[in-house]
């Protein structure tokens, strides 16, 4: 039996100004939580990020993973909006 | 104005940096005493300017831009850079390669990107410039909000659909 577990995740750009101008949003998860489940519980939990999380990446410790990828305590999380960069 | 500038010293092929400050005077006081692109086996040197644009026509749907704004994951966007430079001398064999963007306000008219490539030929600096630009525009996490003269903003987080190429 996995523990609950909260996450830290970093926002830019839209996904900020879609929470409320906030740098980052707390995610309540479990340990061992894998990128696909932590997306869609931020969607769950965080819902004016809900559809901009579908087209975002997330980049563990400065790293886009896939969405198996398990997320390791105390790794920096950060949601990716569509990059616009140029 | 605040000012970050991240260069990577460590590999002499490469120059990678972000800064809030205008490319177009870092070029200015830069360029005269470091000859970015120089190499005794380079026989192609290229520069390519991102500047921002005023007028963007989609159909009959014409926008007019005041200004665009970046702002990035700052430590992760220098990492990004940093490997897509050294990607690039791998793939394209260059001789040097060059890769600023700036932050913050860039006003029309100014460069938002710099980048430069040289190569013993031609070809390899051509296809490596567009190569950097395509995989910048893709991966690296710089976003860029559009301010219009209308006074609206909108945040560009492009899709597929979006990257259109007959928009002008």
């Amino acid at each position: 039996m996995t523990q609950p577990h909260s996450i830290e995740v970093l926002l830019f750009a839209g996904a900020s100004e879609a929470a409320g101008g906030a740098d980052r949003v707390i995610v309540l998860t479990h340990e061992n939580a894998t990128v696909s489940e932590l997306m869609q519980q931020l969607a769950e939990q965080h819902s004016s990020l809900a559809s901009l999380a579908m087209r975002s990446r997330l980049a563990v410790d400065q790293r886009y993973v896939s969405s198996d990828h398990v997320i390791p305590m105390n790794a920096e999380v950060a949601l990716i909006p569509p990059v616009s960069g140029g | 104005m605040a000012t970050q500038t991240i260069t990577d010293e460590t590999h002499p092929s490469i120059n990678v940096c972000l800064t809030d400050e205008p490319l177009e005077l870092m070029v200015a006081e830069t360029s005269s005493k470091e000859p970015w692109l120089a190499h005794p086996d380079a026989g192609a040197m290229l520069w390519f300017r991102g500047v921002t644009r005023r007028k963007t026509v989609q159909g009959d749907r014409v926008t007019v831009t005041k200004e665009l704004s970046y702002t990035a994951h700052r430590e992760m966007a220098a990492k990004q850079l940093r490997e897509l430079a050294h990607d690039a001398v791998k793939e394209f064999t260059l001789h040097r390669v060059v890769i600023w963007h700036r932050l913050g306000v860039v006003p029309i008219g100014q460069a938002s990107v710099i980048v430069g490539c040289s190569s013993s030929h031609r070809v390899a600096s051509l296809d490596a410039v567009a190569t950097i630009m395509d995989r910048l525009k893709r991966d690296v996490p710089i976003w860029k909000q559009e301010r219009f003269e209308s006074g609206d903003r909108q945040w560009i987080h492009p899709s597929p659909t979006t990257d259109d190429p007959t928009t002008h």
